[in-house]
């Protein structure tokens, strides 16, 4: 059995994911403040858990130090850093910060939990099936080793209520065989799902740091939640403005272009790269496109819609537009859209993103779909 | 269930050794067990101050979080961990190398000395293994009849509180003598009742049932009587062990009361090793250094001891390192009565070049020491010992924020400046003096806390979220009188938002 806190353990996470939670929509318009940590984890800061008491404060109080220096000096960090050394019972209260870890399905489980986000639904199309055996249900047979001793009990509590040998004042439950249960394994099969997102920004001489905050912002969110769906998953980065290119993730966020903007260029390389790379049978596609709205012209509307309805509807789950609003941007391209395909349309998903707090119900629009 | 296991072979004979060097130098200790653990094991009894088992909460679960991924990723790692009972327990992780084992030994071996020993420590309850996990049985039992959530917020509230008893309780006051004496009435009502009582409501619940009774009695008595009853408003002024005043007045249910009253007795249990931080690792820092240099090394440890120990007496700008100045204190007093450096002959002395090399050869060092160790606190010990000479020698300072640059900034190195730094932030083991000021404030049983100002203001918003608590228990609103930015203050939490009066 495990050690009691192990129990004391999980209600702490109960708590923190349930403080995440509440606090969800602040973290997501705050951007960066969820930190990954190699793959599939992420640190969390969390200030506010421990358990508040009168204390002094920081400022005022100071403190005092060993160590080199003039004055005037700055002692660096904050009072109150833990040493490196040996650790004593009963040492009294740090003030650090906590940081927590969580790893990606539990962060994708509070994200959905929030939003209802469905799962999604891959197209049934080739995939590698894969049985996998979990251990999460009870069964009669099985091993020793396996013996659920809880479950094993109650069951005998229950027959011996049923048939009214049980006497509280002697609360004795003996198992027979018949009651015995045992771990089961549940055999799931799991498919080796791919997708591919293809993230598209118009990075012309209108769209702001801001904006491309937002745009960090959300697709960290998308990401999250699609990593969390596919087992298999790659991410492909288009930037455009007048011509479109691929780039890496962190170049992504950082290029500012000027210019003029051709947004069907970027759909032409989407094109291109999925029929390079991804054959639509076998793999889920997710085209995004974030911009202000601002096209060159009415005639590349034109060309996108039709890049949209020959090649890129077809053959991807779901194509979504993000207009970020910005002072510059007409918001033309997002009435184009609107007009042609609706703003209900299940294949054409358009969002407006007012502002950093607006990020969250976008994230909604976008994935609340379920394909 | 947890995994720890009685030391044997050649660790038993290595702390047979090192009892023996112990024994030599005089140290007085407990019955010393020693039980080796994986990581994960104490890391587990880390998160629950030392002890096997507690009453079930969060906290200590996210101990164990902090500690689990501090270790994981080499951050932090626990050598050692030894609690103050008799026989006294310590645990060694298991895969500390060899020398780590001696040197840890040697430590614990200093730690329960300065247990057994030190004044302060002289009515902690030695048998808290038990103590502990009764109050967990108890707690457990509570969660079982009322909800864990219930009884996990209300211990959330009480905890909040915690740093609000009073230090003064481990004086032989009045109430401590009368608390002895009732133990014992207690115990004589127990054995005429026919031997023990069943009885596990916390000792402090107890004794405040029994003061209850008497106040029955008086409501038969006569007026006069009744006249000192209504002045007991008056008696509340000025005390500091709030949790107590809270069982004794605050609108509790008697589980609620009981709850304050466990968790009361586990925070004066830790008290003492609050407030004798620096002295307690110091003493065992001194003591692992002297018997491993002079006694338990091999030659060939010597290097990586110095690595080790000088790891543990890292110097920090932001904080003072317990065990430096703790260490380095106690061999500056060892040092200036071998060599008689004190006292009025050596303080007046006119000469620079005769006190620098001050010698009358009085060899009183280690005597010294040891009755330092047996009367001081840590507040006391600096007060008494701390030297100019020192705080240069250690290059001690006090920083300050600095509002222009939003940095801590070093301040000053004088000396007066340091200590009194220092002494402020141990009085009250390092919490604010909270007393009650009136228990029936205004007249409409509201109560009115004073923080008693010596010189740093709270924390609001933490005053904030405490005063919320303590109003969950107290029912009725709380006020608090303080100074914030030089100027007196009265907030008041009326139930809705904290207000300046």
């Amino acid at each position: 059995m495990d050690h009691p806190i192990k129990r004391d353990h999980s209600r702490f996470r109960k708590i923190i994911k349930g403080k995440i939670r509440d606090n969800l929509k602040k973290y997501v318009s705050q951007g960066q403040q969820i930190i990954p940590k190699g793959k599939d984890k992420f640190t969390i800061p969390m200030p506010s858990i421990d358990i508040p008491r009168f204390r002094f404060g920081e400022k005022s109080e100071g403190g005092s130090g060993q160590g080199q220096g003039g004055e005037g000096d700055p002692v660096d960090g904050k009072p109150g850093e833990g040493e490196p050394g040996e650790g004593e019972s009963g040492e009294g209260e740090g003030n650090k910060e906590l940081e927590i870890e969580m790893d990606i399905e539990e962060l994708a489980k509070i994200l959905g939990d929030e939003l209802e986000l469905p799962n999604i639904e891959p197209k049934g199309k080739s995939e590698i099936a894969s049985k996998v055996d979990r251990y999460t249900s009870v069964g009669t047979v099985g091993p020793d080793s396996l013996r659920h001793l809880k479950r094993t009990y109650k069951q005998a509590l229950k027959r011996q209520m049923s048939m009214g040998v049980y006497d509280p004042m002697n609360p004795r439950v003996v198992p027979i065989r018949a009651d015995y249960r045992y771990r089961a394994a549940n055999s799931t099969t799991e498919l080796q799902n791919s997708a591919v997102v293809i993230y598209m920004m118009d990075v012309s001489g209108s769209m702001g740091e801001e904006q491309k905050e937002i745009v960090r912002t959300e697709s960290f969110w998308i990401n999250l939640w699609l990593k969390s769906q596919y087992k298999n998953i790659e991410m492909r980065y288009i930037i455009h403005d007048a011509t479109a290119k691929e780039v890496e993730e962190d170049v992504f966020f950082r290029t500012r272009e000027s210019g003029g903007t051709l947004i069907s260029s970027a759909f032409k390389l989407c094109k291109h790269i999925i029929e390079t790379d991804y054959d639509p049978n076998e793999w889920n596609i997710y085209p995004f496109h974030f911009s202000d709205g601002d096209n060159w012209s009415a005639d590349d509307t034109k060309v996108c819609m039709s890049l949209l309805d020959d090649f890129l509807l077809p053959n991807s789950n779901m194509f979504c537009y993000g207009q970020v609003e910005s002072r510059y941007g007409s918001g033309q391209f997002y009435k184009d859209l609107a007009t042609k395909y609706g703003t209900d349309s299940e294949d054409v998903i358009l969002s407006k993103i007012k502002d950093k707090e607006a990020i969250l119900d976008s994230i909604k629009d976008f994935l609340g779909k379920g394909k | 269930m947890l995994r720890t296991k009685m030391i044997s072979g050649k660790l038993l004979d290595l702390q047979r050794e090192i009892q023996g060097y112990a024994d030599d130098f005089g140290l007085d200790y407990f019955p010393q067990v020693f039980e080796v653990c994986d990581y994960d094991t104490i890391n587990i009894l880390a998160a629950q101050g030392g002890f096997p088992i507690r009453y079930p909460h969060w906290k200590f679960g996210m101990d164990y979080d902090q500690l689990s991924n501090g270790y994981r990723f080499g951050i932090q790692k626990i050598y050692e961990m030894v609690i103050n009972t008799n026989p006294c327990y310590a645990y060694l992780l298991e895969v500390n190398n060899w020398l780590d084992q001696k040197l840890v030994m040697a430590h614990v071996y200093g730690h329960n000395d300065f247990f057994k020993n030190n004044m302060w420590y002289s009515h902690t309850n030695r048998n808290m293994m038990d103590v502990m996990a009764n109050n967990g049985t108890k707690i457990r039992r509570y969660m079982e009849k009322y909800g864990q959530d219930r009884v996990e917020q209300f211990i959330d509230k009480v905890l909040s509180l915690e740093n609000l008893i009073d230090v003064n309780h481990l004086f032989e006051t009045n109430e401590v003598v009368q608390s002895r004496k009732e133990k014992e009435k207690q115990a004589s009502i127990e054995a005429e009742n026919g031997g023990y009582m069943m009885d596990d409501r916390s000792q402090a619940l107890k004794s405040f049932m029994n003061s209850n009774k008497r106040h029955d009695d008086a409501k038969d008595l006569p007026q006069e009587e009744i006249s000192d009853f209504s002045a007991q408003n008056n008696t509340d002024k000025g005390k500091r062990d709030i949790l107590k005043f809270l069982i004794e007045n605050a609108p509790l249910e008697e589980w609620e009361a009981d709850i304050i009253g466990c968790l009361r007795e586990e925070a004066y249990y830790f008290l003492p090793q609050r407030m004798t931080k620096i002295m307690n690792e110091g003493w065992a820092s001194y003591w692992h250094s002297t018997i491993l240099t002079q006694k338990a090394l091999d030659p060939n440890e010597i290097v990586d001891f110095a690595d080790i120990h000088a790891g543990v007496m890292t110097m920090s700008k932001q904080n003072i390192n317990p065990y430096k100045v703790g260490i380095e204190l106690m061999r500056d007093i060892e040092y200036r009565w071998n060599t008689g450096k004190f006292g009025k002959d050596y303080n007046e002395c006119p000469s620079m070049h005769d006190k620098e090399n001050w010698n009358t050869k009085l060899g009183l060092g280690r005597e010294k020491i040891f009755e330092v160790r047996k009367s001081h606190n840590d507040i006391t010990f600096l007060e008494e010992f701390l030297t100019p000479e020192f705080c240069n020698r250690q290059q001690l300072f006090t920083y300050k924020y600095n509002p222009r640059s939003g940095r801590m900034e070093i301040d000053s190195r004088d000396f007066q400046a340091i200590k009194q730094k220092l002494l402020t932030q141990l009085t009250n083991f390092g919490s604010p003096l909270i007393q009650v000021e009136d228990s029936n404030f205004k007249n409409r049983k509201e109560l009115l806390l004073k923080h008693v100002h010596g010189g740093v203001d709270l924390d609001m918003q933490f005053a904030d979220a405490t005063m919320r608590n303590l109003y969950a228990l107290w029912k009725r609103p709380i006020n608090l009188a303080t100074i914030i930015e030089e100027k007196e203050t009265v907030f008041n939490f009326d139930g809705n938002e904290l207000k300046a009066l």
